[in-house]
């Protein structure tokens, strides 16, 4: 496992951003910001869902590295797990139980929870278990 | 004009990711490793987040429509049933096996990591998996004012 720095600041930043972009698509679009909804928007089976607009939102996502690398000139620290059957079972797993509980992070997790949905607050307490259970066991049992 | 609230949408979101560390796998481990290398960061992020969604979306939800559609669409689910409980634990161990979430992992496809050039593949496969089986892509969405339901 790597090692990583406490970053309260950066991290209140980030999550204020986050904040921003959420309302921002509310106010002018109506939109929740939850990610899997828009990515599925995407994906077949096609409905009439303003799939422009997801596209250009995805779009927009996929600019942020550049464009922190550009505004600050360092490049984005990230530490991906290299084991590539993990992260196949992984993935398979994120876009089943997204989509099949509808929704992730930051559709129940900030807009839902925001909203004071008990879908979402439900939903956000179950993936923060079974996400806490998964790292204890890959890490403390199972010695990852 | 809708497309580029998007674009900036997208952007100021996929930011937030990259400053907040939540585009980083080991952060996000290590804030779920509670009883060992424990970085609390992420629930900074996640306070940050919510702090300003839950104070804008009071204000937003004052106005009778948004400002360039007819009107708010919110999930219109009150019930906390089988599927969701079960997606909800599904999607946890994922993303306690890999550190992505779906945000996260879309934002980091241009870093070019083995990891994630192989785990978002896997996630649009799952995704349309169960759009298909389930058939929820085709449901039409109800559309409702603002208010009670559910999020996605």
């Amino acid at each position: 496992m790597t090692a990583t720095q406490f970053t309260p600041l950066a991290s209140t930043i980030g999550g204020v951003l986050i904040g921003i972009a959420t309302v921002l698509l509310m106010l002018f679009n109506g939109r929740i910001a939850g990610i899997s909804g828009i990515v599925g928007r995407l994906l077949p089976p096609y409905r009439n869902n303003d799939v422009i607009g997801a596209a250009a939102f995805i779009l927009g996502l996929m600019t942020a590295p550049l464009g922190y690398t550009l505004a600050t000139g360092t490049s984005v620290l990230q530490t991906v797990s290299g084991n590539v059957p993990l992260m196949v079972i992984a993935g398979l797993l994120v876009g089943i139980g997204t989509t099949y509980g509808g929704g992730c992070t930051s559709g129940h997790g900030v807009c839902g929870l925001s909203r004071l949905s008990l879908r979402s607050v439900a939903a956000t307490a179950i993936f923060m278990m079974t996400a806490f259970v998964t790292v204890f066991v890959t890490r403390h049992i199972l010695g990852g | 004009m809708g497309l580029l609230v998007n674009a900036i949408a997208g952007f100021l979101f996929g930011l937030g990711l990259v400053i907040g560390g939540m585009a980083n796998p080991a952060k996000v481990l290590n804030f779920l490793d509670l009883t060992g290398s424990w970085d609390p960061s992420l629930a900074f992020v996640m306070a940050g987040a919510v702090a300003v969604t839950f104070i804008g979306y009071k204000l937003v939800f004052r106005q009778p429509r948004p400002l360039l559609a007819a009107r708010f669409q919110l999930p219109e689910m009150n019930q906390i049933d089988r599927r969701l409980v079960l997606g909800a634990a599904i999607f946890g161990v994922g993303w306690g096996l890999s550190g992505f979430c779906p945000g996260p992992a879309i934002t980091s496809l241009p870093l070019l990591a083995k990891g994630t050039l192989v785990f978002v593949p896997a996630m649009l496969g799952g995704m349309i998996l169960t759009r298909l089986i389930t058939n929820r892509g085709l449901q039409a969405k109800t559309l409702v004012p603002a208010r009670a339901g559910e999020a996605q």
